[in-house]
């Protein structure tokens, strides 16, 4: 690991200052994934801003028809809110699914969210809930905000403060967990507003998570029925050796299924 | 066959220590002036070097030394040979490499050292390596153990006189298989791969050097299973000293299982580094390095044919086997390479075999011992013949067992490939382990599964271990205020030895458990011994610690004749007393030790202290024990997705006489744990290039708590013959039998559907093609 220098921030504005000061500066939250690319060299700032002391950017709140969780939540937190458990306990049940327990009590959902791991968990509920990405600047929306791999809407140096998540009526999420890191291989999250179903898939696809149009079609036509047996082969998803995107293919359709089964 | 009857469990001495954090592992020792080195790898499998240029690194911070090759052959330090090669076992000569612990012109493998620097801190010593510019020249690469046979393969060792072969190992009788294979009424034949695995122990390895320039003299801190080889091998082969000039400690070891068997360069470079700089030079494995580096256990690909009549009379196998040597012949790659086939006769009365395994230089890491070292590539290539000839004659696979197991009377009983087992009832412990394991019922659990929409399937495996390399030294030595010392020639590094041994010797001498102080891992304080690695502590350490009791009450009677004024002849030892036959002399055990350290007395003339030291012999020269045990499993697939669920494990094994049957249960469920590992995870891949493409645990699959099934262990006994103690090994057991009855249990439940076979590790994915695979054959059909 280089040497680097750590600030620790109290406000947001103050973050941002110090991150635009400095040049080569990362925000740090729960420093699960950078601190082991620092590690392996993957990444080298002179200047981590420690986001972990603002205040207002850690806890979970009900408002209305609307689950506000602060970017710097942990996912044990979210595993243990009651709000969440009333609200949309998918979400719940995905922070449970996510790495192991170590990581999960400090991972951060913002941290999570903001480095967009093509294998990771909450973007497909963030897409698939139609979420907003608050930040110290503006709010973007899910259909917005996610780029590519490891790629978002977010400035170099604008920081994720809160995710707003409206509240579904159901909604589950489907995991298949690759043997060795635990992430997603393929994760399917779906949530149903009314006759309206959105289904967002990570972990498998060639661009980062994405919307099962075919899937929220044939639910919006006929139901959970509809979305047995859909033809997933022109999807465009990650091919290699360990997981070939055949094998991807299928295992998005019986997580669909798996989730469904949930509701 | 008994069970063994155990006082309760009540902990083991070193409990302590770990779980609070106060073990003492190499990187928690820091030495004042302690500098830091880091490795300069090959990024190349095969390539000439053309050029090293050190001058960018040599002036980054806090450098010390950037040291090559040429600086290696500039200060006259040698090449490490194989720890030993197969002529020593009776095998064939075989080309052994001499590895230098720098290369100089020509990498072999990703991972190669090339350089190294010595920085004043680990990050600067890192970065700097990274600024070592070496200019390579890419020679074509060869990852397979077969395709390195090839005409036009790409040679590793230009000296080498058969090409990338080092060896052909054969054992049994040629003519005599093909006789049987002409009259059998059924033959067939697999291909069955034992893939490369990453031994992968908790504490990576770690090594510190320190050069005591006014004595000349070295000091190593290393993650070891075995000081005095490493010792051995460091001070004749590379430093070109005497023993006494370097002194080996290895503290609290992480883990180890056949990785730490054997010194790595590292051991070697931290030393001379030392001696460059003038301080003490610290390197930590990380677990990057580990995986690029270490030694790797397996790596056997196998044509394996059974010849077998109707009635399940097996009567000849016939095996041609490669075994993927690395880019070196390194450390321990000679047992791996024999017991792959000596094994394979496993329990059965095999009338007649053919194995010829060729051990092949390939641009990968080097092969050694991992847990079980040949053994678990035996019983996975006997074990799946048997299920397969099952199979195919449409017979239960525990009854083709049963035909052919080895018989208790028939004890001693040697096998076509040499091996001569003392005792054992294979037969009585499969029946066991139907009856344990409800083989009867298994129909109804397979048809309650089929209404779930899960395959399930069985599997029974035998196996039979081979324990006790080598001889071995232990000592008993009393302090003059009366407590005592184990000075172990063994090495403990989570096998739980300051226990038992410990209390072996209180019951032997009545003297309090706290009153043993267990030493280990310093060759300044035990005069010799092997270290620990092939289950071997219990018969050798356990058996030579005996005869130091014996030798250290012998002794004892000399001062307890002089002090109670009787016969020498006359006086015996019990319960912790020296006593005088017909007498109501006696004098305590104790006693008489402070009397032999007083400064004037008897110990004038019998010489002072009180110790004893015993010495324990096994293969080769004298007779090894054969750890034997059933494994009985049962699988759950789910035929959509190729999901494995393992939800039966019951282990039955003879360890002869259990010395503290938790331990050894404990044993049974590590070496199962990692046996899982293998038949369903782990696998060390290379890319054409040589490239590693496992080299790190977000790809490489450790089995976790979550993956393990409820594991029914049942130890029982029958004694060793050739050993005082009685006792059979019990380390590698688990590792063993495991891979291939999850393999075996897979293939029961979805032969059905047309899977005939599997590669391991059976990974969801691997499990998931081959069911579409034979879907689409059917629906071809
Ligand atoms: C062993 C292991 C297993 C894992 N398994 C899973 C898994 O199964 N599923 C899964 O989804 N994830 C998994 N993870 C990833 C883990 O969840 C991430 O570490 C976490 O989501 C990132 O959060 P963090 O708080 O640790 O972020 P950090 O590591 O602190 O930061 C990550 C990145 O985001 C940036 N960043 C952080 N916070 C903000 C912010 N508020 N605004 C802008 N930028 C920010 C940082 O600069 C950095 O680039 C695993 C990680 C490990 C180590």
């Amino acid at each position: 690991m280089n040497t680097f220098d750590i600030f620790r921030a109290s406000t947001l504005d103050g973050a941002v200052a110090a991150f635009r000061d400095h040049g080569d500066a990362m925000y740090l939250s729960g420093g699960m994934t950078l601190v082991p690319s620092m590690k392996s060299g993957l990444a080298a700032p002179g200047l981590l801003v420690d986001l972990s002391a603002i205040k207002g950017l850690r806890g979970i709140a009900r408002e209305g028809n609307m689950l506000r969780i602060g970017a710097l939540t942990r996912f044990s937190e979210i595993i243990a809110s009651a709000d969440v458990a009333t609200a949309i306990p998918a979400l719940g049940a995905m922070a449970a699914k996510v790495a192991d327990r170590h990581v999960r009590n400090r991972g951060t959902l913002g941290g999570s969210v903001a480095n967009n791991d093509p294998a990771s968990d909450f973007p497909a509920a963030v897409l698939a809930l139609g979420a907003t990405m608050v930040t110290d600047r503006r709010r973007i929306a899910a259909a917005d905000y996610f780029t590519g791999l490891f790629e978002t809407a977010l400035e170099a140096d604008e920081v994720l403060a809160a995710l707003e998540f409206p509240i579904p009526d159901a909604a589950a999420y489907a995991k298949h967990a690759h043997p060795a890191s635990g992430y997603a291989v393929a994760g399917v999250f779906v949530a149903r507003f009314g006759d309206d179903w959105r289904v967002g898939v990570t972990g498998s696809g060639e661009e980062g998570v994405f919307r099962l149009t075919q899937a929220e079609q044939a639910l919006q036509q006929g139901g959970i029925k509809a979305a047995e047996g859909l033809n997933l082969g022109e999807l465009e998803l990650l091919d290699d050796a360990t997981f070939p995107a055949a094998f991807r293919a299928a295992a998005i359709g019986w997580l669909l299924r798996d989730a469904l089964a949930q509701l | 066959m008994t069970k063994p009857s155990q006082p309760p469990f009540t902990g083991r001495t070193e409990d302590r220590r770990f779980l609070t954090g106060a073990g003492r592992f190499v990187d928690d020792i820091e030495l004042g002036r302690q500098a830091y080195m880091a490795l300069v790898l090959s990024t190349h499998a095969h390539a000439e070097i053309r050029g090293i240029d050190t001058t960018t690194a040599a002036a980054m911070p806090g450098v010390l030394a950037v040291l090559t090759g040429a600086d290696v052959l500039a200060d006259g330090l040698g090449p490490v040979p194989p720890f030993f090669m197969p002529k020593l076992w009776g095998g064939p000569d075989g080309y052994g490499t001499l590895r230098p612990i720098l290369v100089t012109d020509h990498v072999r493998c990703v991972g190669d050292r090339v350089a190294i620097v010595i920085a004043e801190t680990r990050d600067e010593a890192r970065l700097a390596a990274e600024a070592v510019d070496i200019d390579y020249a890419p020679l074509p690469v060869v990852t397979g153990a077969r395709a390195a046979l090839a005409d036009d393969a790409p040679r590793l060792w230009a000296d080498c006189p058969t090409g990338n072969l080092s060896c052909t190992l054969r054992l049994g009788d040629a003519a005599a298989t093909a006789q049987a294979f002409a009259q059998a009424e059924v033959t067939l034949k697999r291909r069955l791969i034992s893939p490369r695995v990453a031994p992968s122990s908790l504490e990576p390895r770690a090594c510190i050097g320190v050069h005591d320039a006014a004595e000349d003299r070295f000091t190593l801190y290393t993650s070891s299973q075995d000081p005095h080889g490493f010792r051995a091998v460091i001070a004749r082969n590379v430093l070109k000293i005497a023993e006494s000039r370097l002194r080996v400690v290895s503290p609290d070891v992480g883990g180890g299982f056949g990785l730490k068997a054997h010194m790595h360069p590292e051991d070697a470079l931290v030393l001379w580094a030392a001696r460059r700089v003038g301080r003490p030079v610290k390197w930590t494995a990380t677990r990057s390095e580990a995986l690029l580096t270490d030694t790797q256990g397996r790596g056997q690909e196998v044509e394996a044919e059974i010849a077998l009549d109707r009635d399940g009379t097996v009567r000849g196998v016939r095996v041609e086997a490669w075994h993927n040597l690395g880019a070196y012949f390194w450390g321990t790659a000679t047992p791996p390479i024999f017991f792959s086939l000596q094994l394979i006769p496993n329990t059965y009365t095999i009338p007649a075999v053919d194995l010829t395994t060729h051990a092949v230089f390939t641009n990968t890491a080097p092969m050694s011992v991992y847990r079980g070292a040949g053994r678990p590539e035996a019983t996975f290539v006997i074990e799946r013949l048997m299920d397969e000839a099952a199979a195919e004659i449409g017979m239960d696979p525990a009854e083709l067992r049963l035909r052919n197991t080895i018989a208790p009377e028939a004890m001693p009983f040697t096998t076509p490939t040499g091996m001569t087992y003392d005792s054992g009832d294979f037969g009585g412990m499969i029946r066991i382990a139907l009856d344990r394991g409800d083989w009867a019922g298994f129909a109804a659990r397979r048809d309650a599964a089929k209404g779930r929409g899960r395959l399930r399937g069985r599997s029974i495996t035998s196996y039979v271990e081979v324990a006790g390399v080598m001889n071995e030294r232990m000592e008993i030595r009393f302090d003059p205020d009366g407590a005592l010392s184990i000075i172990a020639g063994t090495h403990s590094h989570g096998q739980g030895h300051a226990t038992v041994f410990s209390q072996m010797v209180a019951d032997w001498l009545s003297v309090p458990l706290d009153s043993i102080r267990y030493v280990q891992g310093d060759t300044d304080t035990v005069l010799i011994g092997r270290g620990t690695f092939a289950a071997r502590s219990s018969m050798l350490g356990g058996t030579a610690l005996m005869r130091a009791k014996d030798a250290l009450i012998e002794r004892a009677k000399d001062m307890a004749a002089i002090v109670l004024e009787a016969d020498r002849a006359a006086v015996e030892f019990s319960d912790g007393m020296l006593r005088v036959t017909g007498t109501n002399k006696a004098i305590p055990l104790t006693e008489v030790a402070k009397l032999y350290y007083l400064p004037a007395g008897p110990a004038n003339a019998l010489g002072i202290g009180l110790s004893g030291a015993g010495t324990a012999a096994g293969k080769p020269g004298a007779a090894p024990n054969y750890p034997n045990g059933v494994i009985l499993c049962e699988v759950e697939v789910d035929p959509e997705t190729g999901a494995i669920v393992v939800d039966r494990m019951l282990a039955l094994d003879d360890v002869g006489r259990v010395l503290n049957s938790t331990i050894c249960e404990g044993q049974i469920h590590g070496g199962i744990a990692q046996g899982l590992g293998q038949a369903l995870l782990e696998e060390v891949t290379y890319d054409e290039d040589g490239q590693l493409t496992s080299g790190s645990f977000m790809d490489y699959g450790l089995p976790r708590a979550g993956h393990m099934p409820h594991i029914e262990s049942h130890l029982l006994e029958v004694p060793c013959t050739t050993n005082p103690l009685g006792v059979k090994g019990i380390g590698e057991s688990g590792a063993i039998g495991a891979p291939v009855a999850i393999v075996n249990a897979i293939l029961d439940a979805v032969r059905p559907l047309g899977v005939g076979s599997l590669d391991m590790p059976v990974t969801q994915v691997r499990l998931w093609s081959a069911l579409r695979a034979a879907e689409e054959m059917r629906g071809a059909a």
